[in-house]
């Protein structure tokens, strides 16, 4: 891998060399390095689409590391990434997509994930994304996650997209058995004339059922966003779902938050708030002796962490 | 040394000038502890604003150390020394308790240093130190962080608006506690706007704001008899004018 690529590395996947455990890395549309563990296999789709992550029941604390990078200008991807985890595992997840894209021409990554998470398995899912380069040629970035939780089945979900990323349409998808929980975390940040749209779908399917989706993003400049959340409770269960958004600058947000109690025992919620940073978060970090840009930076950072 | 010089300050109101403040000079001398009290609406907590840059007065000026502060930026007063703890302290999504204690103390402060000044507010530092400064914390909680900051930054001036605010009995004891600590080891000068007759006997002087005007000022020993023995509604002109 050259100079580009592990930078690019270490932005999404928080490693320079190669990591413990099993990992997939895939740059520029192919297969960089793979390892497998004892109770993690990594396979490539029959129809060469994607690969397969196979984790055995019953695997504790262990971690699988599949980061993709793109430095080549003009290349677009689909890839099709399925997690069979099987039940009573304990595992985490960390996937991630840096594009750099230095030429004119639109580098473009869709990566669609599929989970199938056993009865009473945890996983932990980490998805950075990240893009770099001064060509004018757009870094684009299209995620889809499909989740299926499972009995007792648990999933925690934390994305991040914090810099670089010129379009993205992010879709997640879940449907949740009796017991099963999903926490989600979505952390972004546009600037420029970029643009964002985040989709989430949860169905509660089985009794006691919850789902916590919380969006946190910050809009600069011209750039656009849009948070959909959609719960659907079809069983008593419980579901949350809150958008906070700050705007700086002319950027523009809509949050379109929806539920549903198809069961008279749903318990949903959704809460959707979005305003520019308060004036008196402002002055109090003045009093601290921090200047105006300061107070803001420190605002949006500790709003984003 | 801070000193107000005939500070006055207006606003528009249904296209009428409303004084709040009117001509207001007193000085705070180095390491003295003065308290500022009198009746609600009376600009006191305008005047602690205009000391910390938030407000601009209209006319007059202020002097910190013989320098004219008047016109500096709120940041610039701050590094110059004016600590200002709000009546109503800001809530931060996702800033930290220990995050703003090392904004406030300027450096990289270390957990156990931070741990310190929450200690110092009664706070249990471990439960604290990684909650977010957020809506989840009680009244009392979030105003004993704005003091807990307010030490953490160690300045020359510090000005507490209604510190007592918010925060229950039991809590009060430790708070006096507090300002009566700061006041013997800090060497700096702590202005305190307050309505408590616990916290004014713990100033060196007072000073009584009413109606935008000093009506009182001078040595606690002097003031306190003279505020403790009025009848509040005696001292409503409006029920002695008999209006409504």
């Amino acid at each position: 891998m050259d100079a580009i690529q592990k930078q690019l590395l270490e932005a999404v996947a928080g490693f320079h060399e190669i990591p413990t455990g099993a990992y997939n890395i895939r740059a520029n549309g192919q297969t960089a390095a793979r390892q497998s563990s004892a109770n993690i296999d990594i396979i490539t789709k029959e129809d060469g689409t994607g690969i397969e992550i196979h984790i055995k029941p019953g695997t504790k604390k262990e971690s699988v590391h599949i980061p993709v990078v793109l430095s080549q200008a003009g290349l677009t991807e689909t890839v099709y990434n399925d997690f069979y985890i099987g039940d009573d595992a304990d595992v985490t997840i960390i996937a991630g997509c840096g594009i750099h894209n230095g030429g004119s021409a639109a580098s473009q990554h869709n990566g669609i994930h599929r989970f199938f998470i056993g009865k009473n398995a945890r996983i932990k899912y980490v998805e950075k994304h990240y893009g770099s380069g001064d060509g004018s040629g757009e870094r684009i970035m299209n995620p889809k996650t499909e989740i299926e939780i499972a009995e007792g089945g648990y999933m925690e979900m934390d994305t991040v997209q914090i810099k670089g990323v010129d379009s993205t349409v992010r879709e997640t998808e879940a449907k949740l058995a009796e017991g099963a929980k999903i926490m989600v975390t979505e952390r972004l940040m546009t600037h420029g004339h970029q643009t964002a749209e985040s989709r989430f779908k949860v169905s509660m399917n089985g009794k006691n059922a919850s789902a916590n989706i919380v969006s946190r993003s910050v809009a600069k400049e011209e750039s656009r966003q849009v948070f959909y959340s959609d719960l659907e409770g079809n069983a008593p269960c419980s579901g949350h779902t809150e958008c906070d958004a700050i705007i700086v600058g002319n950027a523009k947000i809509s949050s379109l938050p929806q539920v549903t109690a198809n069961h008279p025992d749903a318990a949903l919620i959704h809460e959707a708030a979005i305003g520019k940073i308060a004036g008196e978060q402002i002055v109090k970090l003045m009093t601290l002796g921090l200047t105006e840009a300061e107070a803001e930076e420190q605002i949006i950072s500790g709003f984003l962490k | 040394m801070l000193e107000l010089k005939n500070v006055s300050f207006q606003v528009s109101e249904e296209s009428k000038e409303k004084g709040i403040l009117k001509d207001v000079s007193f000085t705070l001398e180095d390491n003295k502890f003065v308290a500022i009290t009198g009746p609600n609406g009376g600009g006191k907590s305008t005047l602690a604003k205009i000391i910390a840059g938030i407000e601009k007065p209209t006319s007059g000026q202020i002097l910190l150390d013989g320098e004219d502060i008047t016109n500096l930026s709120i940041t610039e007063r701050a590094k110059r020394g004016i600590s200002y703890a709000f009546q109503q302290p800001v809530r931060f999504k996702g800033v930290t308790v220990l995050d703003l204690i090392r904004l406030a103390s300027g450096k990289n402060l270390s957990a156990a240093g931070a741990c310190e000044y929450l200690s110092e507010v009664g706070l249990c530092a471990k439960d604290y130190i990684n909650r977010e400064v957020n809506a989840s914390l009680s009244g009392g909680e979030i105003k004993r962080i704005e003091i807990a900051t307010v030490m953490a930054r160690g300045t020359k001036i510090s000005v507490f608006d209604e510190p007592e605010a918010g925060i229950d009995l039991w809590s009060f004891q430790n708070l006096i506690q507090v300002f009566e600590k700061m006041h013997d080891r800090l060497h700096g000068s702590i202005l305190i706007i307050s309505h408590q007759e616990r916290i004014l006997k713990t100033a060196d002087e007072i000073v009584v704001i009413a109606d935008g005007q000093v009506t009182g000022y001078g040595k606690k020993e002097e003031i306190l008899p003279t505020l403790l023995g009025e009848d509040s509604a005696a001292e409503c002109k409006y029920w002695q004018k008999g209006e409504k």
